[in-house]
């Protein structure tokens, strides 16, 4: 049985610096911290006075890795204040490119961060330069997924990282359509390795069971990361402008992170791929269910773990997705973005983030300044779900070694997919008064 | 890449000894890197053993690095003391990206005025031991080389690791 402190200092293949204490006495676990530990850039404070022009490309710099989420969620926040109606092009390019994002994105997680994982080894600098070798073949089919995942974005929004075409009513540049041809045959290429990744998650034996509420956007007609209402495993319906009332920020005075949990209830919650596919199963692409029908019985779960097997599967959804409309759009090369006079207003913006909902709220003055900035991303909301997940994991696994213990803890947190640099801009200032 | 003394008295190691270091910053330089791996990683693992990289592994080390690449600003007292950490251990220390290299954009809270340093803002420099002023690597240590970009330029970041495995003799 052990007792006393377990402290993992720097939990690894994440994005992001975060640690984890555990107190046990006595056979109890008596305390878990899990402490988020990058340095606030108080990115929101800093726009405020500044013209909206320039802010959705400053706070796509919260985070690297999902950035397209953030410059989507501040355009459309930033748009609804000043009332512009962005074109059908517009949104279908906004929706390939997140396409891009998903396939990049969930590749870089569940082939670079949890492969190793799975295989039962440290890194992928591990897996041994062996073609005939199943890991080796996986590691090549993450470089061919993302590879791919990275170009469209490149020729949709100008780049995967902090991506300058998307502004503020539509494109400064639209994209060369002389690529697509090439995207929807590499596209199709890669459906059967990302159908042996689905297959991998499925069948990889990791379980940790715990009821948890869902919350993720949802669009009626179709599966979307963009559009939607936010709705929860109850079936309770947010419009985007009500979000922000429908939680309760929770300060954590160890970590730089707020945590959430529901107004009304008080309880944590799950957003992320698990709570998308658990909650919106019926909506994805008619050929991406043909396909794996036979690795979509697990949803809905309470199995943490099948966050990954839910991103795998949300490969393959942003591929049919993104064939579907590289082959049927139809690029206006003239089309120039939507202007407005600049005048007061607040919009709010709600995407899912390939970590889960990610809010942006902008408040502008009648001279097109930022009056107020919020944003509330999906590793902060996760955050009290990580805790009470390991809290359960360490209580029912007290016989097991210190070093099992560490492992196991970590396997959990990287499941999840958290994102440290997205967790630590923001400032739930009102909250701090307590 | 100027520090070519440095190299004459060091026997040429087997593979080039790299570690990635991230501070104050979007981690977009490093996820940068590792898209750079899907055409890069086969032939850089016959080349460098990244002996810190914390993104990809869990048993890192500092000690002995001929190149450490160090992503983000500088925002506390316990970074500036891993930077110089970083600095002691390695023989080559590249600046990556342009929180890095200029400090912003992770820097403009530099910028906010003293009446926008409210409570809630003073909180946080109390509570997690802020630095009043968040700094640039060069600030703080010698920088050997740059790799500009917002996130890096990624020919600059590949020319910069070529650079050093010619100057190891490697390619």
């Amino acid at each position: 049985m052990h007792s006393g402190d377990i402290t993992i200092e720097n939990i690894s293949k994440i994005e992001g610096s975060a640690g984890l204490k555990v107190t046990i006495q006595d056979g109890q676990v008596t305390d878990l911290k899990f402490i988020i530990q990058d340095y606030r850039r108080f990115y929101t404070q800093v726009v405020k006075s500044k013209p909206i022009a320039g802010v959705p490309a400053f706070l796509s710099r919260i985070c690297g890795t999902c950035s397209v989420s953030h410059l989507f969620a501040s355009l459309e926040a930033i748009e609804k204040s000043q009332d512009i109606k962005i074109s059908e092009q517009t949104r279908i390019l906004r929706r390939l490119a997140y396409d891009a994002l998903m396939i990049r994105d969930h590749a870089l997680h569940l082939y670079f961060f949890m492969l190793p994982d799975v295989l039962g080894i440290d890194s992928i600098l591990d897996i041994p330069d062996d073609p005939n070798d199943f890991g080796h073949t996986l590691l090549h089919d993450s470089f061919d997924i993302k590879k791919l995942g990275t170009d469209i974005s490149n020729t949709i929004i100008g780049a995967a990282i902090h991506a300058p075409f998307p502004t503020i009513g539509g494109f400064v540049k639209n994209p060369d359509p002389s690529k697509f041809a090439e995207f929807i045959d590499r596209l199709e290429k890669i459906r059967p390795q990302v159908i042996r990744g689905i297959k991998l998650f499925y069948d990889w034996k990791a379980e940790l069971f715990r009821n948890s509420d869902y919350l993720c956007l949802r669009n009626n007609d179709h599966f979307d990361f963009l559009e939607g209402e936010v709705i929860n495993s109850d079936g309770k319906r947010v419009a985007e402008e009500d979000f922000y009332k429908f939680l309760k920020a929770v300060v954590i005075p160890y970590s730089q992170a707020e945590g959430y949990v529901f107004s009304d209830t008080h309880e944590d919650y799950l957003v992320g791929s698990l709570a998308r596919l658990n909650l919106n199963l019926d909506l994805l692409h008619p050929r991406t269910k043909a396909d794996i029908s036979q690795y979509l019985n697990f949803f809905p779960s309470n199995n943490v773990y099948d966050n990954n097997l839910a991103q795998a599967v949300e490969i393959l959804q942003a591929v049919d997705d993104a064939i579907d409309i590289l082959k049927n759009v139809k690029i206006n090369p003239e089309e120039k973005p939507v202007t407005k006079p600049v005048k007061a207003g607040i919009g709010v913006g709600v995407v899912e983030a390939p970590r889960g909902i990610l809010y942006h709220m902008a408040e502008v003055d009648d001279k097109g300044m930022i009056k107020d900035y919020d944003v509330i991303v999906p590793t902060s909301q996760n955050q009290i779900n990580i805790e009470n997940d390991l809290k359960k994991f360490f209580q029912e696994n007290l016989d097991k070694e210190e070093a099992t213990l560490k492992l196991e803890a970590e396997k959990i947190i990287r499941t999840y997919d958290p994102c440290m640099s997205c967790a630590t801009n923001f400032l739930k200032l009102e909250i701090i008064r307590k | 890449m100027s520090d070519q003394s440095l190299v004459e008295n060091h026997n040429a190691p087997k593979k080039l000894v790299v570690g990635w270091f991230s501070f104050t910053c979007c981690e977009g330089c490093l996820i940068l890197l590792t898209e750079l791996l899907n055409e890069n990683l086969d032939n850089w693992k016959k080349l460098i053993e990244f002996r810190h990289l914390k993104a990809l592994k869990t048993k890192n080390q500092i000690e002995g690095l001929d190149v450490a690449f160090v992503e983000g600003a500088i925002s506390s007292p316990d970074q500036e003391a891993e930077l110089l950490k970083i600095r002691a251990n390695a023989k080559h220390l590249v600046a990556v990206g342009s929180c890095a290299c200029t400090g912003r954009p992770s820097a403009t809270r530099n910028d906010l005025l003293n009446a926008e340093l409210n409570y809630k803002v003073l909180w946080y420099f109390k509570q997690f031991k802020y630095n009043d002023k968040v700094k640039k690597i060069a600030d703080l240590v010698k920088v050997d080389a740059q790799v500009p970009g917002c996130p890096m330029i990624a020919s600059e970041f590949i020319k910069a690791v070529e650079s050093y495995l010619k100057l190891y003799k490697l390619i």
